[in-house]
C-alpha cells in the first residue's frame, strides 16, 4: 500500500490553532480567526470535480490533494457544509465488521481518526470511549463471539465480556434475569468511540480549501455532461464547470445523480432517525448498541444522550420519518436503561441514507469514463469518513481502486462477490 | 405516520402494513436464458426515484394481500392505490 509521507502536502495558508493562537487571538478580541475556507465562485474547468460536501466527500478533496498532487480540484455541495447526513448521524466510529473486506476498510478508518486531530489541525472531539454491543438471546451470544474471533484475526480490538463485565462497564443497563431482553454478554471494541460529526466536515473542509480546493456551496448538480462516451463536466444552478473525472459522493441522492448518466444502482433511499435528550451530568460512559432490540446511544460531551432509531420501510427523500419509529426506538431505550424513563427528549431528525442490498457500499468506477461514484454507505457511513476518502481519492487519482475498495465495486452485484455486512455489522440495518 | 388506502379494506394507519418495494418487476420470463448481468438486474438493480415511486405493500396486520401505490418520494402524497393487475392511477405531471 503506498502510504505518502505525513507532511507530504504541508498545510501552508491554514491558520493553526494552537494553545498560542488562542491567547494570542484572546487578546485581540477574537476579532481576527480567518474563516475556515474561501467562498470561491466556481472555475470554469478543475482537474477533478466532487459532487457533494459531505464528510465523505471533503475527505477525498483532501487526500486529493494531500495524498495525490491533484489541488486543482471544487467541490460542489447542494446545500452548506456540513448541513446533510454528515450533522445529522449518531457520531459512532468502530471497526468491528465481520468480514475481512469491511474489516480492512473500517479499521484503515479507524486508524487514520486516531491521528485526525493532528493531521487536520483540529479538535474532533474524537473520544475512544469503547463500543458494546449487547447479546440478548444464544444467536447474539454466537455472533459476537464469532465477530470477536474474526476480529482479531484482522488484527482489530475486541474482546467478548460478560454480563457482570458489562455492568462493570456501563453501570446503568440492567442485566437482571428478569429484563424482557436479558444481557447475556456483549462485545466490546476498546478502540471505537465518537467525534464531532460536524467539526469532522468543517476540519476537513479547512484543510482541504487551505490545499487550494474550492468549496463550492449553494450549488446544484442537475447534469452529468458526457461527450464521445466520457464525462466532460457538469451543470449546475451555478452554471457549467468542466472536469474530466467527475466522483459522486451524495448519499441519499447518489441514485439520482448516478441516473444523470444512465447509470442504474441497486441502491435504495431511506429515511433514519436519530434524536437527543436534554442535557444531563455524565451517565452513560460508552457507546452501547444491541442489535437484537435496535439501540445505539450514547452521550454527547454536552451532556445529550444521543440515540439512533431505525430506518422508514418505505423509499424516501424527505428527510422526516415517521413517529411510530420513534415510539418503537423509545420502548426499546427504556427496556435496556429503565434508568433513563422520565429523560426528556429535545429533537429529533432524519437523514437520507442509501441503502445497498449488502449493506455494504460501493467505492468504484462506474461504467462511464471519468465517473465515480463513492455511495451506498446506507445506515453506517460517519465511522468510515477518513478512509472512505483516502480510498476514493486513490481510486479517482489512478482511475483505478485502491486494494482496500477494489471489493467495492458495482460489478459485484453481477458477480455474486457480495459483502454481506447484514446482521453481520453488529448493527441491524 | 402514512395513511394508506388498502383497496379491499379501506385507510388504514401505516404500521398495518409492511412495504415490498419497487412495483411491476415481473420475474424473467425465461430464466434459463438470462446472463448474469440480466439477473443483477432483476435481482439487485432498482429504481430510486425522487418523486412518484410505483411500489408494492401488504395488508399484513389486515386482509394480508399484496397491492401497489403511487407514492411521492419527498412529500409522500400517495396518489392512489391499485390492486395487481391494474393499471397505475394517472400520474401527476
Amino acid at each position: 500500500m503506498k502510504v505518502p509521507s505525513g507532511r507530504a502536502g504541508s498545510i501552508e495558508r491554514m491558520q493553526k490553532f494552537s494553545i498560542f493562537s488562542l491567547v494570542a487571538n484572546a487578546f485581540s478580541g477574537h476579532a481576527h480567526w480567518k474563516p475556515f475556507w474561501r467562498d470561491p465562485a466556481p472555475k470554469e474547468r478543475y482537474d477533478a470535480i466532487i459532487v457533494g460536501g459531505g464528510g465523505h466527500g471533503l475527505a477525498t478533496a483532501y487526500y486529493l490533494a494531500k495524498n495525490h498532487g491533484i489541488r486543482n480540484v471544487a467541490v460542489l455541495e447542494k446545500g452548506w457544509i456540513g448541513g446533510g447526513n454528515t450533522g445529522r448521524n449518531t457520531t459512532i466510529v468502530r471497526s468491528n465488521y465481520l468480514w475481512n473486506e469491511s474489516g480492512a476498510l473500517y479499521e484503515h478508518a479507524l486508524k487514520l481518526w486516531e491521528g485526525l486531530d493532528q493531521d487536520l489541525n483540529i479538535n474532533l472531539m474524537f473520544s475512544q470511549r469503547g463500543v458494546l454491543n449487547l447479546a440478548h438471546n444464544l444467536g447474539d451470544v454466537r455472533e459476537g463471539r464469532r465477530r470477536v474471533e474474526a476480529n482479531r484475526l484482522n488484527g482489530i480490538d475486541g474482546e467478548w465480556l460478560t454480563p457482570e463485565q458489562v455492568k462493570a462497564f456501563c453501570p446503568i443497563v440492567d442485566i437482571s434475569p428478569g429484563a424482557r431482553y436479558p444481557v447475556m454478554g456483549a462485545t466490546l471494541q476498546r478502540r471505537g468511540g465518537t467525534a464531532r460529526h460536524d467539526t469532522v466536515a468543517w476540519g476537513y473542509a479547512r484543510a482541504a480549501d487551505a490545499l487550494g480546493v474550492d468549496i463550492i456551496q449553494n450549488c446544484e448538480v442537475n447534469g452529468i455532461i458526457r461527450e464521445n462516451g466520457r464525462v466532460t463536466g457538469v451543470r449546475t444552478t451555478r452554471g457549467t464547470i468542466r472536469a474530466d473525472k467527475v466522483g459522486i459522493v451524495a448519499a441519499g441522492h447518489s441514485s439520482v445523480l448516478a441516473a444523470m448518466a444512465d447509470v442504474r444502482l441497486p441502491i435504495q433511499s431511506h429515511p433514519l432517525q436519530a434524536l437527543v435528550s436534554e442535557p444531563m451530568k455524565p451517565i452513560h460512559p460508552c457507546v452501547l448498541m444491541s442489535n437484537a432490540v435496535h439501540v445505539y446511544v450514547s452521550q454527547s460531551d454536552k451532556g445529550e444522550l444521543v440515540i439512533g432509531a431505525g430506518i422508514d420501510a418505505y423509499n424516501s427523500y424527505s428527510q422526516r420519518g415517521s413517529f411510530h419509529v420513534i415510539e418503537h426506538q423509545m420502548a426499546a431505550l427504556i427496556e435496556l436503561f429503565p434508568i433513563f424513563s422520565r429523560v426528556r427528549l429535545m429533537r429529533t431528525w432524519a437523514g437520507i441514507v442509501d441503502v445497498c442490498p449488502d449493506a455494504s457500499p460501493i467505492i468504484a468506477k462506474m461504467p462511464v469514463r471519468g465517473l465515480y461514484l463513492n455511495g451506498g454507505w446506507g445506515t453506517g457511513g460517519f465511522k468510515a469518513t477518513p478512509g472512505s476518502g483516502w480510498v476514493f481519492a486513490h481510486t479517482i487519482a489512478n482511475d483505478a481502486p485502491h486494494p482496500l475498495n477494489a471489493a467495492y465495486s458495482l460489478e459485484r452485484f453481477t458477480t455474486g462477490a457480495l459483502i454481506d455486512e447484514h446482521g453481520a455489522a453488529a448493527v441491524a440495518h | 405516520m402514512l395513511n394508506i388506502r388498502c383497496p379491499w379494506c379501506g385507510p388504514r394507519d401505516e404500521i398495518e402494513f409492511s412495504y415490498g418495494g419497487q412495483a411491476h418487476v415481473p420475474y424473467p420470463g425465461d430464466p434459463a436464458t438470462l446472463t448474469d448481468a440480466e439477473w443483477a438486474q432483476y435481482v439487485f438493480m432498482r429504481d430510486n426515484p425522487k418523486g412518484v415511486f410505483l411500489e408494492r405493500w401488504m395488508h399484513a396486520h389486515g386482509c394480508r394481500r399484496w397491492f401497489n401505490a403511487a407514492r411521492h418520494t419527498v412529500t409522500h402524497e400517495i396518489y392512489g392505490t391499485y390492486k395487481p393487475g391494474e393499471k397505475p392511477p394517472e400520474r401527476p405531471a
